[in-house]
């Protein structure tokens, strides 16, 4: 299944992404072969084969309850784009009325 | 026409562990914004969850405490939206295979019994704070918002309901006696006030038997009181555009505090779907029947056989054993008030009573009464001894209730003993008698209503401390023999 350039570049706004040319026409590609990867599996798959969203057979994976250190105040902002006030700064949430 | 009202309730609440669902992040309320975090639970690349133990437990014992099957095999999932509350655009929930499924929830309400199915009980991640920048502060006029994720990652367990309520007032106490496990589980703090639990209301409205009518959400329901009042009026609101003959929206609504009506609230989220799907980074949980049984035995005593426990055993009333069974520390308060020497009945007139409302002007919990329970004993064992009168000993309940002293000190100290010495009472009589010959006269006449009159200005004369009883004997004797 080839992706379009116009779904690439969807998926890279989502991501906050800026694709140059090439890497547009790269991500097609490799976007591509992963869809055709998971269409081949799907091909496999019948009700005789119970669905596993994980390769390794293991559960029950836990952390046991104790607190620890945590990042300071400047370093837990410091990857955000804007900050005020001690907070993440994020544009306004509310869709514009229409 | 007749409108019956279909309601399910989705309770959010926050479990009380050390550390944060899926990173060691402590889950400490308040603090300054963003000190709480790391970077799992800031969602930076490469960071992966693990989960806590013991907030699968708790919802395990939730599950359980509810009647529900803890499913053998469960899975996490991510909850994908477009809304800052959540550092990594996605909540990781639980979807179609939650930990816990259909279990029951008994009410009463006025003496009438429902079953409130429980649909499911499932964990899930807390999400952030916002703060809406802006002339008003709200949401919808903000210029842009601020978020504190100190919040973001705190085990939050959802516990939904079958649409099985069918009033604001049933659907009050299923909030009250679900805050009421949940305590008795020792599992959250739920405190609502704090946002530790938090409902949100499905209602719609139907002729009763038939097909559902159109739903609405009402989101954040803080209190048990808010559950009433924005179902209340909400209830209205459909009914009244029902008989007018209007279309409801199926929409979201938020109820507004103050004016205490539900408006139409629109936000970015509801434009998409959740597009939910197996959370890669954790592995799924599978229930050992082991593991179950363990933590079956290890359930404490839940309200209800409480209640029931409580009225066998000290002859207590239905509303009796409400009131005393309510939490974990009024049975507490109760049993250390029995356990010091006091009758059940009293201590729990006592309780729902003079202490109930002592707690209630001084706003605080049973925890911090001044009172201890061994004190209230001891004065309901003075009142029984007639030391006090029962009058008497309401104000010296007030009196230790504000000072922590002792209630045979205070008494002492007040000169507060009961007066049952007879020569006593007789000089206060006699004075009453000559002060007031008119109301002796009307009550010679037989007007006996005057009587209750003049007790009470015995009881005045003898600043409110003779004993009521030998009053009313010694008054009669001289009223009716005529002497002084």
């Amino acid at each position: 299944m080839a992706l379009t350039k116009e779904q690439v570049l969807h998926v890279a706004k989502l991501a906050r992404l800026a694709l140059s040319d090439d890497e547009i026409e790269k991500f097609q590609r490799q976007l591509s072969v992963i869809l055709d990867h998971a269409e081949k599996v799907m091909a496999l798959a019948d009700d005789g084969v119970p669905a596993t969203a994980h390769a390794l057979p293991l559960s029950n994976v836990f952390r046991e309850d104790v607190a620890e250190p945590c990042l300071p105040q400047d370093k837990a902002l410091s990857t955000a784009p804007e900050s005020e006030q001690g907070r993440f700064k994020v544009p306004r949430i509310m869709e514009d009325p229409t | 026409m007749n409108y019956e009202a279909v309601i399910g309730l989705e309770c959010h609440v926050e479990l009380n562990t050390e550390s944060k669902m899926f990173c060691g992040c402590p889950t400490t309320f308040g603090g300054e914004p963003n000190t709480r975090t790391c970077p799992v639970c800031l969602g930076e690349p490469g960071s992966l969850p693990v989960p806590n133990r013991r907030a699968v437990e708790s919802t395990m014992m939730i599950g359980l405490a509810l009647g529900c099957r803890v499913a053998p095999h469960s899975l996490f999932h991510r909850k994908n939206y477009f809304y800052p509350d959540m550092p990594k655009n996605y909540q990781i929930s639980q979807y179609d295979l939650p930990l816990c499924i259909g279990g029951r929830l008994d009410v009463e309400v006025a003496g009438t019994k429902t079953t409130v199915g429980i649909t499911r009980v499932h964990l899930e991640e807390d999400t952030g704070k916002s703060l809406h920048i802006g002339t008003t502060g709200r949401i919808s006029e903000a210029k842009y918002s601020l978020v504190d994720y100190n919040r973001a990652g705190i085990p939050l367990v959802e516990v939904v309901s079958e649409p099985d309520i069918r009033s604001a007032a049933e659907a009050q106490r299923y909030v009250a006696e679900l805050r009421s496990i949940l305590e008795a589980l020792g599992v959250s703090d739920v405190r609502m006030e704090e946002g530790s639990m938090r409902c949100d209301a499905n209602i719609s409205m139907r002729e009763p038997g038939g097909e559902f009518g159109t739903k609405v959400e009402i989101k954040n329901l803080n209190s048990i009181r808010s559950v009433g009042r924005a179902l209340t009026f909400e209830i209205e609101r459909q009914r009244k555009a029902l008989e007018a003959g209007q279309a409801l929206l199926q929409e979201t609504r938020h109820f507004d505090e103050s004016s205490g009506v539900t408006k139409t609230l629109r936000s970015k989220e509801e434009a998409f779907d959740y597009r939910y799907f197996p959370e890669p980074d954790l592995l799924p949980i599978s229930a050992t029947a082991d593991w179950v049984s363990a933590l079956e035995s290890s359930l404490p005593e839940l309200p209800q056989a409480r209640r029931a426990r409580l009225a066998a055993e000290h002859g207590l009333s239905v509303e009796q054993a409400h009131a005393v069974g309510a939490s974990v520390a009024s049975t507490g308060y109760f049993e250390g008030t029995v356990a010091a020497g006091a009758n059940g009945r009293d201590a729990a007139v006592w309780m729902a009573g003079e202490l109930g409302r002592a707690l209630n002007n001084a706003g605080v919990g049973i925890q911090d009464a001044r009172v201890s329970p061994a004190q209230l004993a001891d004065l309901i064992r003075l009142v029984g001894a007639e030391t006090v009168n029962l009058n008497t000993a309401k104000r010296v309940f007030q009196m230790a209730f504000e000072s922590g002293d002792d209630p045979g000190v205070i008494i002492g100290r007040e000169g507060m003993a009961q007066v049952s010495d007879e020569g006593a009472l007789a000089t206060a009589i006699a004075a009453v008698v000559a002060s007031n010959a008119t109301e002796v006269e009307r009550f010679r006449a037989g007007e006996e209503k005057v009587f209750g009159f003049l007790v009470g200005q015995v009881m005045r004369e003898t600043k409110g401390k003779a004993n009521p009883a030998l009053v009313n004997d010694l008054l009669r004797k001289v009223l009716t023999t005529g002497g002084a």
